[in-house]
């Protein structure tokens, strides 16, 4: 008889000691009574739940899957994947048709780009949106992201697939649904800085979407899928052809590194050290003392840097940041570190607006207060809820290095 | 990633260091595994409350000479220690945090059982006394919310009838506060105290309130107002109209949390480089020198320094680890004070000082780290982790953190 199999999780939830940190940082506890806290919700709920599967309790789903509480926790416990786990065992109730659209970035991307003019207009309308709220419940007030008429992916084997044999160096480029069907210039401007540090940039074997949003909302088999599919590519890239993979979206990249071996049980120890944000493997590059960028002289612009909360859970935004610092013209202003309410799917959801633009209130007052150009985030959906909320745009700070470059002199100073 | 010093460990020692030397004009970074034991603060700095064989002191600056090395007071040396209490107040100051009380007398603050304590420093906010058995009042109203369990109202009532002051117990019933009962688990301080930050709320507080204050000399009332700034605890002080007595609750402390904030982000004003929620797993010595640290999230990107200090804690935040029949520390291997006779860590009476408590790393007088004898050159240890003090027993945590890492911070400064 196993004496521990009511008392022993795969999370390390026997670490708590019920200090209560956790539940100060919790950016939905002051908004939203019916959660019940990350404390309560992961720890604690565990507890029971390894007892009685049925003290699952359905306010989980509240749990913004942010991971501050990871980040504010002084013993180390994964509250954030204890709950993501909890919901993923215990939750029988089958997702919406309007979580199942919402999640599934990379179908309903690959459907809307071909008709991108006519998508985007359609989804400004009010009747639309009205619609969309009473019919599917996703919030009329919430502005969605437009879709690009070309995606990243057939632009780059127009314009840049042959280029990129001419380096020595090369890497693959995980660029995500977003930079692919709405803002390919975001995967232009990464080829761009990547060439100018002399690497070849290349698509990874059928890239799918790394599932972020098909894990919140209980797509969990979808997920598996496409995560294994993934790390098999990221893989044939790594291990066979000794290219690390680099990404520009913070979710994504902490998706296939933390997410897929914490939550859908997807072993990816061999690649993971190689799979990183571009801003981190051009700091690296440069701490080491491999590469030298030089920037625009005439650039002048005041950029304010917003940490996006798996950025914060990554630790990383000092790289982002670092490298903007590096921009002799940039005026740059850290915004205080608090998550800005979206969450990716979460904050397009009726019953979450109000919580979604609550959390993020104390962020677009600061923003408003700065008199920026720019706010600079390596998150796309914290740009969609940033630009919703505020009159400033908002960049990934691989765009502005982009924007900031001087790509002739780059090539000089690194030959 | 380059720095002059990086420091290991964000709570109250890590954060003096980092305050000092970035206002001396070095360039730090603090790695931090999560937030510290700040957020359980009492409100109070304890300097030294009694001498390791028990007798009480009442006057630290005084009792110091009658410490020895290697308590980190002897190795401070009691002049620094009087240096220090003028400025550290300062230094808080500038951080936007008010302190009262001086090295030179202890006074008395109360522990959130409404017991009398002795201690050094107190955030403006509380109360503080000269005497224990002396209140200067007649009456007092002691409010708390229903529902809140995190502050003991009827042992608190008990102490201040003990000490012949007619206590009324009132419940201040208010629907943003009722709301949150509908969680009691999460029933915190500082979920109430972020009702309080809204406009508005306060001004509903005093109106439930006032009628129940006529006759009291002064108001009672957990330490729940303030999480993000003062503002709404001085609005409140202002507008009571009687001395208000705020009792720190049980965890979280609110005014601990504030003070934290406030000291990571003057920290990071100064220009420091603040890394919450990272690790430091692993360092390269050579010829007993740190050359560089690695943590989780850096991975093979290695963090280096002229300097680096150890602010890790003690047990509870695992600057050391205790074995079944040892005491590590896990960074770097250090040296660690420890009796290797496990039955004599503890003592079964718990209200006795228990010698696990004294456990820490070993330094030279001056807190350079000691790794199998020979001393690291460049690697200090300040705060809870250092060896050769009781903080519980002397009452002397506090104070150990704030001098030691205020004595290297300038060591390090001098050495330029």
């Amino acid at each position: 008889m196993n004496l521990q199999q009511y008392n022993i999780s795969e999370n390390n939830f026997e670490q708590c000691i019920k200090c209560t940190v956790c539940t100060v940082y919790c950016p939905v506890v002051p908004l939203n009574e019916d959660f019940p806290g990350p404390k309560h919700a992961g720890p604690d709920g565990e507890r029971l739940r390894l007892k009685d599967p049925d003290f699952f309790e359905k306010s989980l789903k509240y749990c913004l899957n942010c991971k501050r509480c990871e980040v504010a926790c002084p013993s180390g416990v994964r509250i954030g994947d204890i709950i993501q786990s909890a919901r993923i065992k215990h939750n029988t109730d089958t997702p919406k048709l309007r979580d199942m659209l919402l999640a599934n970035t990379d179908f309903v991307g690959r459907m809307s780009t071909p008709l991108a003019p006519l998508v985007n207009m359609t989804l400004k309308l009010k009747p639309v949106k009205a619609v969309m709220d009473s019919v599917l419940k996703i919030d009329h007030r919430r502005v969605f992201p437009s879709y690009a008429r070309q995606t990243f992916e057939s632009w780059y084997r127009k314009h840049a697939a042959e280029q990129q044999q001419n380096f020595r160096k090369h890497v693959s480029y995980f660029h995500g649904c977003y930079a692919n069907y709405n803002y390919p210039q975001l995967g232009k401007d990464l080829v761009k800085v990547m060439n100018a540090a002399g690497y070849g940039v290349h698509l990874l074997e059928k890239e799918k979407c790394c599932g972020v949003a098909l894990i919140s909302n209980g797509l969990i088999n979808q997920a598996t899928r496409q995560g294994k599919h993934n790390i098999a590519s990221i893989r044939r890239s790594v291990v066979e052809q000794d290219m690390p993979v680099i990404g520009t979206s913070s979710t994504c990249i902490f998706t296939l590194r933390d997410e897929y071996p914490h939550l859908l049980h997807i072993d990816n120890a061999d690649v993971r050290d190689r799979v990183e944000l571009a801003t981190r493997f051009l700091f690296r590059l440069i701490d080491e003392g491999k590469l030298k960028l030089v920037f625009r002289k005439d650039y002048k612009k005041r950029v304010a840097y917003h940490t996006a909360c798996h950025m914060e859970k990554l630790g990383w935004a000092i790289y982002s940041t670092s490298l903007l610092r590096m921009i002799p013209g940039l005026d740059f202003v850290m915004l205080d570190s608090q998550c800005c309410g979206i969450a990716g799917t979460y904050g397009f959801k009726k019953e979450n607006y109000r919580t979604s633009q609550g959390i993020g209130a104390p962020l677009f007052r600061q923003i408003e207060s700065l008199g920026l150009d720019y706010v600079a985030t390596d998150c796309e959906t914290c740009k969609w809820q940033i630009e919703m909320s505020t009159s400033v745009p908002v960049m990934n700070p691989v765009s502005i290095l982009a924007e900031a470059l001087d790509v002739e002199a780059t090539i000089q100073a690194n030959r | 990633m380059k720095f002059d010093t990086i420091i290991i460990g964000g709570g109250l020692a890590g954060l003096v260091c980092g305050i000092r030397l970035q206002e001396g004009g070095h360039k730090c970074a603090m790695v931090s595994t999560g937030q510290s034991a700040l957020h359980f603060s009492s409100g109070s700095f304890d300097l030294l409350a009694t001498l390791p064989d028990g007798t009480p002191v009442e006057h630290p600056l005084e009792a110091m000479s009658r410490l020895e090395s290697p308590h980190p007071y002897a190795r401070i040396g009691a002049d620094n220690i009087a240096r220090y209490d003028r400025e550290f107040p300062e230094m808080m100051k500038r951080a936007g945090i008010g302190l009262t009380g001086s090295a030179t007398r202890n006074h008395y603050h109360f522990t959130p059982m409404g017991t009398m304590k002795k201690t050094w420093l107190t955030l403006d906010e509380f109360v503080t006394f000269d005497e224990p058995s002396r209140l200067p009042w007649h009456r007092v109203v002691l409010v708390n919310f229903p529902g809140f369990l995190d502050f003991y109202t009827k042992f608190i009532a008990d102490e201040f009838e003990k000490a012949g002051v007619s206590c009324t117990p009132v419940q201040v019933t208010l629907p943003f506060i009722e709301k949150l009962r509908s969680n009691p688990t999460e029933m915190r301080s500082a979920n109430i105290a972020r009702t309080f930050d809204s406009t508005g709320h306060i001004d509903e507080l005093l109106r439930e309130l006032k009628p129940h204050c006529g006759e009291a000399d002064a108001v009672v009332m957990p330490a729940v107002f303030g999480l993000s700034s003062p503002a709404p605890l001085e609005y409140l002080k202002e507008q009571l109209g009687k001395p208000l007595c705020p009792l720190a609750t049980m965890p979280p402390s609110v005014p601990g949390i504030r003070m934290q904030q406030q000291l990571t982000k003057h920290f990071v004003h100064l220009g420091g480089t603040f890394m919450l929620g990272d690790t430091v797993d692993r360092a390269d010595i050579e010829n007993n020198e740190v050359k560089a640290v690695y943590t989780t999230n850096h991975a093979d990107i290695r963090l280096t320094a002229d300097h680096y200090i150890l602010a890790t804690g003690s047990f509870f935040s695992r600057g050391i680890i205790a074995r079944p029949d040892s005491v590590y520390e896990p960074i770097f291997d250090l040296d660690v004070f420890y009796d290797t006779d496990r039955s004599k860590w503890y003592d079964a009476d718990v209200f006795a000082p228990q010698r696990y408590m004294t456990f820490g790393v070993m330094t030279t007088d001056s807190f350079r780290a000691l790794r199998k004898g020979v001393e690291l050159t460049n690697l200090h240890a300040v705060g809870s982790v250092l060896s050769g003090h009781n903080a519980l027993h002397e009452g002397c945590g506090g104070g150990v953190s704030i001098m030691s890492a205020l004595h290297v911070a300038d060591s390090l400064l001098n050495d330029k």
